[in-house]
């Protein structure tokens, strides 16, 4: 569905072209970004507390020395505990990324080069595009149990199919170019015209999608732990902390502002700078601009 | 046109046989036990195993499976294990407020996202186009509770404007029904817009860069002229398969707001069945949720013919 | 109450009204209360959830009712006891009706206790015992036992687990393992099947033709005097959404608050939050005596040694107005409590002890799998403190989050924990419920046929025999705190305290009654 908007293959320099092309806005978002991943990089030896200390009798407190932030329901510290759950947000975010389009360009793949396989593979991305990714994502937490792992699977296979959409339409087009009919004629085994030409054909395209999916996946996180699905509270992330938080949303609104700010600046960098990418990935703007 | 609907609605039906099988095959493989709900805290394990088999829940699988699809063919979605109701009926009763609420999220989304896009697109790589942007991506970077309780709190316990929860049909007035529905479509318009006005720019700034705007504009037809009747009806296309694409995230959304507004809705239904294992009613949800979902698609891809006079079926 | 017309209040009453009650005329009071949780099983012999048993209050009658004092009172009938104590005569009182109009009948009782009596277990406990039971007349009831049973009356009148309500026997002949699909009741509400949403919504409305008992309403007990015309139940799932609903004036009452959401009501003049019940939940940990750790006493001993009582209700409920510190497996606050043991859990935990006996017993690192339901705010947080207590003792603890539904299918599950079994789950019980020794789940010790954990604990089991065959209430004391001794020493449980969410409401609610159930008799919602 998506055929038509879909940018061309781009080719090499394209990270110091991608750098030197963006906005003053992506620029910020890149800085913002750096620093994000950076703190919750380096969490474990920043953060002044165990994230899971407790102490319910000291709970629900405002901001103090010891605890910049305060402390959530249980009196764990909120400043460590939001730290700490960046890295399980972002690596949820990341793995839901990476997996999906791995697992994407290797169906979208066969889809686009065998005949036979496209109506079925198809038909088979329409079924699981037709369920409500949320209400899919609950059903299999709810198989697998909520870990890490099983968050990661239920985010990453409702994004399947339109991973698939892409490369598969990215490979029909392709096919019909003339160096891959070239390379073909000329006895290229078929996985080597896969690998050489097509993979780097579909990357550009992918990477932007993939920011989407990076940033759309640790919102469902949070949404999964609103809805009682997500990953227990020992595994501190973004998400958790605010769903445990929202009862206390009028009363200590910072156990969700904080973490919820973080996020917030956290997808709004990823989601410009996949903008700003895809602008600069489409030719036809180029040509305007240019 | 017909036989291409005909051909349309057909195939259909094998999209849905594929999630009715999916559906219930992740189910049953799901750990739970609808009769534990029913028989509460002190049920003994006897007494557990007879309402499981009064219920069939100790049928195999093939034969519940039988069973279902038999139901189906028959137009009867069964009826719940938990309240003993027709699921028709759950469903009859709760579909209403969400598909009202969904419409209304569509129509201010539209409203909103299409002028900003094109607004966008208009002074890209300009300050507008950043703000714009940023604006529309925000609210796709904040999850959907928050923004509702951040509304909650402002337009209903600050100002006093909005009930903070509840729903009113439109039967009972466009007045009452608005005063309860504009919040919670509010709060999805805001993943919404920023999904059209996305789409809506980079089309926008697709089609501008086309040889019949230039000519347009060399013509010396009026900017305004230029943008929405040249360029915006020709991005039209994309934009409406955003809004087709995007209904199975505004499903998402809805389950999350019609608990924070406390709407009577399906996503409600749909979330409890399945904490509740209340097969009947997820199998029947989901298959209904996707059977809009692609009839939504089909209709949008008719719609096509409105606004790109190139394309025919 | 003055009735002076006020037109502008009245036109916004009428306004609010046509908003929130469509098709309603104006002039109707009705409640709109936000219960514990969402009403989905209509039947009330197939399931113990208290849900159920409310409604089953609204538009159901007992024959029987306990008061203030738990002493049972006539409701649908009165009674003779004969002198050798084996026969029962009850006869029903006159002008009762069911919703549909055919009159209570002896025959509907005797049907309704038979349904009953399949499924409650202190019925089937008099059941075993009966000789005959049948309806000798329409207003009679006959009940001849083979044995003397002294708690006979104090059965039939409990409002826990299962209250015999009565249905029409054409309901009541329904198997009791199959749900009734018809909702005649004779109770002083009628239940608006038409408005009825599962899980969501339930509208009740005032049955005219019921006729109160004359005396005052007391607990259970006494005359149900309806003053409302309609009381709608609804559900609203995030509570803080309820609350915002409460102080708009858009609801009317919530059955139990989020003690820490208390704030927000406070300084409200239209709005009282009030303990209704003060006897309250206990809320305690349950290990699995079938499996490695918790299949030794030891290592039982050392993980109550490792808990604290306060910082578990600190993290569940928070303020401590709201909770009990409690080492009584019976109770506090009841006949029979005992906190002996318990020392420990009450007065701030015993890591180093616990450390030491954990070393001693020989513990081998086996991980203990504890469940925490995601999805029920009442049980969700516990989990996670026992979890860190135990750690803190030495424990190896796999904290293992999943949702309600899995939980009650896992926790009847005997496998060993590393396949899909567990080791500990926490669980909350109405005061009333556990503070009788035979009714108290946690002390049955029969094995497989205890609740989940199953213990095999023939003390347990004698020592109950031994309470059933004691006379006075000082025996029964003495037994009691024998139980409570065994069961600390033994592990049946870790009782975490008690506490009680209280109930708010809009203040112009007059005449709630503090009864063990929330009922909707005698309370009147006086057009200000």
């Amino acid at each position: 569905m998506t055929d038509a908007t879909l940018p061309p293959p781009a080719g090499p320099g394209l990270l110091r072209r991608f750098f030197r092309g963006l906005g003053w806005a992506p620029r910020i978002a890149l800085v913002v970004l750096s620093v994000i991943v950076a703190v919750t990089l380096l969490s474990p030896w920043i953060a002044p507390h165990d994230p899971l200390e407790m102490n319910p009798l000291q709970r629900l407190q405002g901001p103090s020395a010891e605890h910049p932030l305060g402390t959530d329901n249980f009196g764990r510290d909120l400043f460590s505990r939001v730290l700490i759950g960046g890295r399980i947000s972002l690596l949820i975010g990341i793995g839901a990324a990476v997996v999906s389009l791995l697992i994407g360009l290797f169906i979208g793949m066969i889809a686009g080069f065998f005949r036979l396989a496209d109506a079925i593979i198809m038909r088979l991305m329409d079924a699981l595009m037709a369920i409500p990714a949320i209400l899919l994502a609950i059903a299999l937490v709810a198989l697998n149990g909520p870990s890490i792992g099983s968050v990661i699977a239920a985010i990453t296979i409702p994004e399947i199919p339109r991973v698939v959409r892409l490369v598969r339409a990215v490979v029909l087009s392709a096919r019909e170019e003339p160096y891959v009919e070239a390379a073909i004629a000329l006895g290229s085994r078929m996985p080597k015209v896969l690998v050489r030409h097509l993979v780097p054909n579909t990357l550009a395209p992918l990477i932007v999608q993939g920011t989407y999916i990076l940033a759309s996946a640790i919102l469902t996180e949070a949404i999964l732990s609103f809805l009682g699905a997500g990953v227990s509270t020992e595994t501190p992330t973004w998400g958790n902390i605010m769903a445990e938080g929202r009862m206390f949303f009028r009363l200590k609104p910072e156990l969700i502002l904080w973490p919820g700010l973080v996020l917030s600046l956290c997808i709004l960098s990823v989601n410009l700078l996949g903008d700003a990418a895809r602008d600069m990935l489409d030719p036809k703007l180029k040509k305007r601009a240019g | 046109m017909i036989g291409y609907i005909l051909r349309r609605v057909l195939a259909v039906i094998p999209v849905l046989l594929i999630v009715a099988v999916f559906v219930f095959l992740l189910l049953r493989l799901t750990p739970g036990d609808p009769a534990a709900i029913i028989a509460g805290d002190q049920a003994t394990p006897a007494q557990l195993e007879r309402i499981r088999e009064a219920m069939g829940l100790n049928d195999p699988i093939p034969v519940q499976f039988a069973t279902w699809v038999g139901q189906l063919a028959r137009g009867d979605l069964g009826t719940s294990l938990i309240s003993n109701q027709p699921v028709s009926n759950l469903i009859a009763a709760r579909i209403g407020p969400t598909i009202s609420i969904a419409l209304l999220t569509i129509l201010m989304s539209v409203a909103l996202a299409v002028p900003m896009g094109v607004l966008a697109a208009w002074r890209h790589g300009k300050w507008v186009d950043y703000l714009v942007m940023t604006f529309s991506v925000l609210g796709f970077s904040i999850p959907v509770f928050v923004i509702g309780y951040l509304f909650i709190l402002l337009f209903s316990i600050e100002l006093g404007w909005f009930p903070v929860q509840g729903f009113t049909p439109i039967s009972a007035g466009l007045g009452p029904f608005l005063h309860k529905a504009f919040l919670p479509a509010l709060t999805l318009t805001t993943i919404y817009v920023a999904l059209i006005a996305r789409m809506t720019r980079a089309n926008m700034l697709e089609v501008l860069g086309e040889d019949y705007i230039r000519t347009a504009r060399a013509k010396g037809a009026p900017e305004r002229q230029v943008l929405f009747r040249h360029a915006l009806r020709n991005a039209a296309v994309p934009i409406l398969t955003v809004i087709g694409t995007g209904f199975a995230l505004l499903i998402g959304g809805v389950v999350v707001t019609e608990s924070v507004f406390n709407i009577p809705g399906i996503g409600r239904l749909t979330v409890d069945a399945v904490l509740a294992r209340d097969y009947p009613v997820i199998q029947a949800m989901i298959l209904l949720t996707a059977g809009i979902y692609v009839l939504v698609n089909l209709l949008i891809d008719l719609s096509y013919t409105l606004f790109d006079p190139r394309i025919r079926y | 109450m003055t009735l002076t017309f006020r037109p502008a209040r009245l036109a916004a009453a009428a306004l609010i009204a046509s908003t929130a009650l469509t098709g309603a005329a104006w002039a109707e009071t009705t409640i709109t209360a936000v219960m514990h949780s969402g009403l989905r099983v209509l039947d009330p012999v197939i399931t113990t959830a208290h849900i159920t048993r409310n409604h089953a209050y609204m538009i159901y009658d007992v024959l029987l009712a306990q008061d203030s004092n738990f002493q049972p009172q006539p409701q649908m009938a009165d009674w003779t006891v004969s002198d050798d104590k084996l026969t029962y005569t009850f006869t029903l009182r006159d002008g009762l009706v069911f919703h549909d109009g055919a009159p209570v009948t002896a025959a509907d009782a005797v049907a309704s206790l038979n349904r009953w009596g399949q499924k409650d277990a202190a019925g089937q406990v008099i059941f075993d015992r009966t000789a005959s039971l049948e309806a000798t007349d329409d207003k009679t009831i006959t009940w001849t036992l083979t044995e003397p049973f002294p708690p006979m009356l104090d059965v039939l009148s409990k409002q826990s687990a299962l209250p015999p309500f009565i249905m029409p026997a054409r309901v009541a002949e329904t198997s009791a393992d199959e749900a009734i699909t018809d909702y005649t009741g004779s109770g002083p509400f009628r239940f608006v099947e038409a408005e009825f949403q599962p899980g969501l919504s339930v509208t009740y409305e005032k049955f005219d033709d019921y006729v109160p008992r004359d005396e005052p309403a007391d607990w259970m007990a006494g005359g149900k005097v309806v003053n409302v015309d309609r009381v709608v139940w609804s559900a609203i799932p995030d509570i803080q959404t309820a609350v915002n609903a409460l102080s708009g004036g858009e609801i009317d009452y919530i059955e139990q608050m989020q003690v820490d959401l208390i704030p927000l009501l406070e300084g409200d003049p239209n709005v009282v939050v009030e303990v209704r019940e003060p006897t309250g939940m206990m809320t305690m940990v349950r290990p699995n005596f079938l499996h490695p750790p918790f299949d030794n006493q030891e290592v039982r001993q050392a993980a109550l040694k490792a808990v604290s009582q306060e910082p578990v209700l600190a993290a569940m409920i928070g303020n401590p107005e709201y909770y009990t510190i409690c080492g009584a497996i019976l109770g506090c606050g009841t006949p029979l409590g005992s906190e002996a043991g318990t020392e420990t859990l009450t007065g701030g935990g015993g890591a180093d002890a616990a450390r030491e006996q954990l070393t001693a017993a020989g513990y081998d690192g086996t991980p203990v799998v504890i469940m925490q339901p995601t999805d029920m705010v009442a049980l969700v947080n516990q989990p996670v403190v026992v979890a860190q207590a135990l750690r803190d003792a030495g424990f190896t603890v796999e904290l293992q989050p999943m949702d309600w539904q899995t939980l009650v299918t896992r926790r009847a599950s005997q496998a060993a924990p590393s396949e899909g079994g567990w080791n500990m789950f926490i669980t909350n019980w109405m005061v009333p419920e556990i503070s009788n020794p035979i009714g108290n789940p946690m002390l049955n010790g029969r094995g497989d046929d205890a609740w989940f954990g199953w213990p095999t604990d023939e003390t347990a089991e004698a020592l109950k025999e031994e309470y059933i065959d004691a006379t006075t209430p000082e025996e029964q004391k003495a037994v009691a705190e024998r139980i409570q001794a065994h069961g600390i020493d033994n592990v049946l449980l870790i009782p975490l305290g008690q506490y009680t969410l209280p109930q708010a409401r809009r203040s112009n609610l007059e005449g709630m009654l503090n009864s063990p159930v929330p009922v909707f008799w005698n309370v009147s919602k006086p057009e200000s």
